[in-house]
């Protein structure tokens, strides 16, 4: 039998399977390493440098980084966790990210990282983009202003539903997420509200219409448990979640 | 994988590239795209290059263009808006009849670029940035062309103009008004210097026609790679791997084909020196590929060449043609049975990001210059997951130079570490700017007195990506492991304001952060924008603070080497050259970022206008 291979995350032994990344053998060992862009679902890209670790002392991105025997991991350093909030920052500034009257308030993984983190608020600048919001589809809307281009949901259509609806465009900070249609609009493709692409965005880039604010306070995925004990769950992750939410298709 | 025939291609290619072409061709989209199509093959991979193309013969994009590549070549729609949309110089839209990019590094501003803009707009009538009306013209600006020694300068559709004197401006203006087709043009307005001004053996040597080739069939392929050994060949693009083990890694790697990719996408602000080898010692650059090629068992080689080096397509595309006539490449090389490889030219189309080698892998692509994660490294998994080496135009030169000499006469040059010789680009504040050959190890101040620099407050080493040296480092030296550099030696006299220089990279920076990564987009885009709040007086000592804090995220938490150096010449000005930001900044604590008064006033203002 292959000798046992382990890495140390902050002091802790854990094992490693060959091929597994830092952000897989954390996950398997239960420890939290923050991140968004990262799904275990989904084929990693590193884009949100929020899981940006210390490998041997060099800076890394967990969920894009092998696994090497004996590498001391540093995750929860005094640093880190400042550079997070740092990154933190610079996603709710970058966007249109209006909590208290967002319905994904609660539900949304920057607004939970960003608790789990305590930021409090941001001195950096706020750039209130006004990037075309498409609310063409007859079930489902989508505010680019809120999107944090983790291509989460470019990856679940892509990569499972099959129906290649999402993409990246533009360059730099004019990058923007476009709808694969002549139109550009979401009503031309096969977009559906069972798709896993609706299931994974992390924050309320993505929505479904003709409902709102289905989670009241208290129930939301976030209300009594950080981000870092409540794992990859969606408020539209399952069917039944859906037809709990919305009373007409329960008739 | 790879069924191009790359003769009959840059044969086909030059209808649409060569500034000899630019004359009335057709312009029914249908026709231009089917054309376009025939010379690459209609390949999903080739798709960059065929919107190449079409821009360079129509001026734009248009959408039936496009929707006849999404399903020719099997494409979604939105992989060719996201190409259109990260490439500069491609647009959906006609700018111009005539699209003119004024090149806006430092350097350009300080030779009176934005002048150059001013005058050219006021004699053809039209506002910066702003298609004029007839269709006929526009003029905007453009990320350092490359001609930083001889500014200011222009690309009109595609193709560089230099030193923009009153004259030429006038010579410039009426031409596009008196509607001339860019082929009839003179070629005065097209000569492009090199002025070399310090040669050494790379710049002074005889072409090389098969010299370096020939000792393949003397001595075994081991032997020649222990002279790339013993010459501690380092990457002349920045990085400064070493040339022997990047080739022996790729060689190593099983694969039934490997790549050899030259990086000719020299886009680091102020760098020029590749398009000096290109102009003066492409075959030294050929022989290099190809005996590369030999050594680690490659039959196709690219070189991505930069947009803006345009003008050096045609006469790139001539030496490949003679070099297959003289048995130097193609089939059958130099008379060893089997020894087969041949080479693409690869355009970029404006995206500094593609000097990253695996940004410039995707782009071979045909993708977006997005940089991939790494490891795997090229050398295990590259172009389309073959086995790659990718270097720099000078690397493949000096390599030539070690088969021929010997890696031990190579290492007698140059410092322990960085040995052999470097080119340096060398513009601004200078009696002679140009192209310097020095030993590796060579101090600043041995340049700048070279150069006629000596009034110099400081310089900026490598680029806009380099380092900002003060005048009391002038001693330091530059090799790898001091004052590390690609290239690019910008000079600024004690009458330049460093403030003026940070700005301009930081505009720069803004413009070519490929958007991917948290960090570098956010970061650029923030930093860009406080120092415009600097320039405009609405500055506090807060914001230092801030700036500072963005250098630390976006340098260690970035994906690419482009925004881990982002900032790093502001860093170098925040502790160097404080007063340059000091002396700007209101004295109170905090200025609002909304001035209820100013905005009013200025919808008021906006309103009665239009």
């Amino acid at each position: 039998m292959a000798e046992k291979q382990q890495i140390s995350i902050d002091g802790q032994l854990i094992d490693f399977e060959q091929g597994q990344t830092v952000m897989d053998a954390a996950i398997a060992a239960n420890i939290y390493i923050p991140h968004l862009c990262h799904n275990p679902k989904f084929k990693p890209q590193g884009s949100c440098r929020l899981c940006t670790v210390n490998v041997n002392g060099r800076t890394a991105a967990a969920c894009v980084t092998p696994c090497v025997a004996n590498a001391t991991v540093e995750n929860q350093t005094k640093a880190l966790t400042a550079k997070r909030t740092g990154i933190i920052e610079l996603l709710f500034i970058e966007g249109n990210h209006f909590c208290p009257s967002c319905e994904r308030s609660g539900d949304c993984q920057l607004q939970a990282q960003a608790y789990q983190h305590n930021m409090i608020g941001t001195d950096l600048t706020y750039q209130y983009p006004s990037r075309q919001l498409d609310a063409s589809h007859p079930d489902i809307m989508l505010d680019r202003d809120r999107c944090i281009l983790c291509e989460l949901c470019v990856r679940a259509s892509r990569d499972v539903d099959g129906k290649n609806v999402f993409a990246i465009a533009g360059r730099g900070n004019q990058a923007n997420l476009v709808v694969n249609s002549d139109s550009g609009l979401l009503k031309d493709t096969q977009l559906s509200v069972d798709d896993l692409a609706m299931k994974v965005c992390p924050v309320g880039a993505l929505l479904i219409k003709k409902r709102g604010f289905n989670h009241p306070i208290g129930e939301r995925l976030y209300d009594h448990k950080p981000i870092s004990e409540v794992g990859h769950h969606h408020p539209y992750e399952t069917k039944q979640n859906i037809n709990k939410d919305n009373p007409q298709e329960d008739t | 994988m790879i069924t191009r025939m790359p003769q009959k291609t840059q044969q086909k290619a030059l209808a649409f590239l060569s500034r000899s072409a630019q004359k009335s061709k057709p312009t029914d989209i249908i026709q231009v795209t089917q054309e376009a199509m025939a010379v690459y093959g209609v390949h999903a991979g080739n798709c960059l290059q065929i919107l190449i193309l079409i821009q360079q013969r129509l001026g734009y994009i248009p959408v039936q263009a496009s929707s006849m590549l999404t399903q020719s070549l099997g494409l979604p729609v939105s992989h060719i808006d996201g190409l259109i949309s990260f490439y500069a110089f491609l647009t959906d839209q006609t700018l111009g009849r005539f699209t003119l990019y004024i090149s806006d590094n430092i350097t350009d501003r300080m030779l009176g670029n934005q002048e150059v803009a001013a005058k050219l707009c006021q004699q053809l009538k039209v506002n910066e940035r702003t298609s004029r009306a007839d269709g006929r013209v526009y003029v905007g600006f453009s990320s350092c062309t490359g001609l930083g020694d001889q500014g200011p300068a222009l690309l009109v559709n595609g193709y560089a103009i230099n030193k923009l004197t009153d004259e030429r401006i006038m010579q410039i203006a009426a031409l596009i008004e008196q509607d001339v087709e860019l082929a009839y043009w003179p070629d005065t307005l097209f000569s492009i210097e090199t002025n070399i001004h310090q040669q050494d053996h790379i710049l002074s040597a005889q072409p090389f026609t098969g010299q370096a080739l020939a000792l393949l069939k003397k001595q075994p392929n081991q032997e020649i790679m222990q002279e790339l050994q013993s010459s501690n060949l380092r990457g002349r693009g920045g990085a400064g791997f070493n040339t022997y083990r990047k080739w022996l890694y790729c060689q190593q790697t099983q694969a039934e084909q490997r790549i050899v990719v030259c990086n000719a996408d020299e886009g680091e602000p102020g760098t020029f020196k590749d398009r000096v080898l290109l102009q003066n010692h492409a075959d030294a650059l050929i022989e290099g590929m190809t005996l590369c090629a030999r050594l680690i068992d490659a039959n196709h080689g690219f070189i991505y060449l930069r947009a803006e080096y345009l003008f050096l397509y045609q006469a790139l595309v001539e030496t490949l043609a003679r070099r297959r006539q003289q048995q130097l490449l193609g089939t059958n090389i130099i008379g060893i049975e089997g020894f087969n490889f041949d080479i693409d030219i690869h355009l970029g189309a404006g995206a500094y990001v593609c000097g990253e080698e695996s940004a410039l892998i995707e782009s071979l692509e045909g993708k977006r210059g997005i940089p991939r994660l790494r490891p795997p490294y090229p050398v295990t998994s590259g172009y389309h997951g073959l086995p790659t080496v990718v270097n720099n135009v000078e690397t493949y030169v000096a390599a030539c130079h070690i088969v021929l000499n010997g890696g031990d006469w190579f290492a007698k040059q140059g410092v322990a570490n960085s040995t052999g010789t470097k080119l340096h680009s060398v513009s601004g504040d200078c009696i002679q700017a140009g192209i310097y050959e020095l030993s590796l190890g060579a101090t600043i101040r041995e340049l700048l007195k070279h150069c006629g620099g000596e009034n110099a407050q400081a310089v900026q080493v490598g680029g806009a990506s380099g380092t900002l040296v003060p005048a009391k480092d002038f001693d330091r030296g530059l090799e790898f492991d001091d004052v590390s550099t690609g290239g690019s030696f910008m000079v600024f006299s004690k009458q330049r304001d460093i403030f003026e220089v940070i700005k301009n990279f930081a505009e720069f920076f803004r413009h070519e952060s490929c958007g991917f990564c948290t960090p570098c987009r956010v970061g650029t885009s923030l930093s860009n924008e406080i120092l415009g709040n600097i320039a405009n007086g609405q500055g506090t000592p807060h914001d230092i603070e801030r700036l500072t804090r963005i250098n630390e995220l976006s340098s260690s938490m970035s994906q690419c080497g482009l925004g881990q150096t982002a900032h790093h010449a502001l860093g170098n000005a925040l502790q160097h050259f404080p007063e340059c930001f000091t002396k700007r900044l209101q004295t109170k604590e905090h200025v609002l970022a909304l001035d209820l008064e100013q905005e009013i006033v200025r919808i008021a203002v906006n309103e009665r206008e239009h």
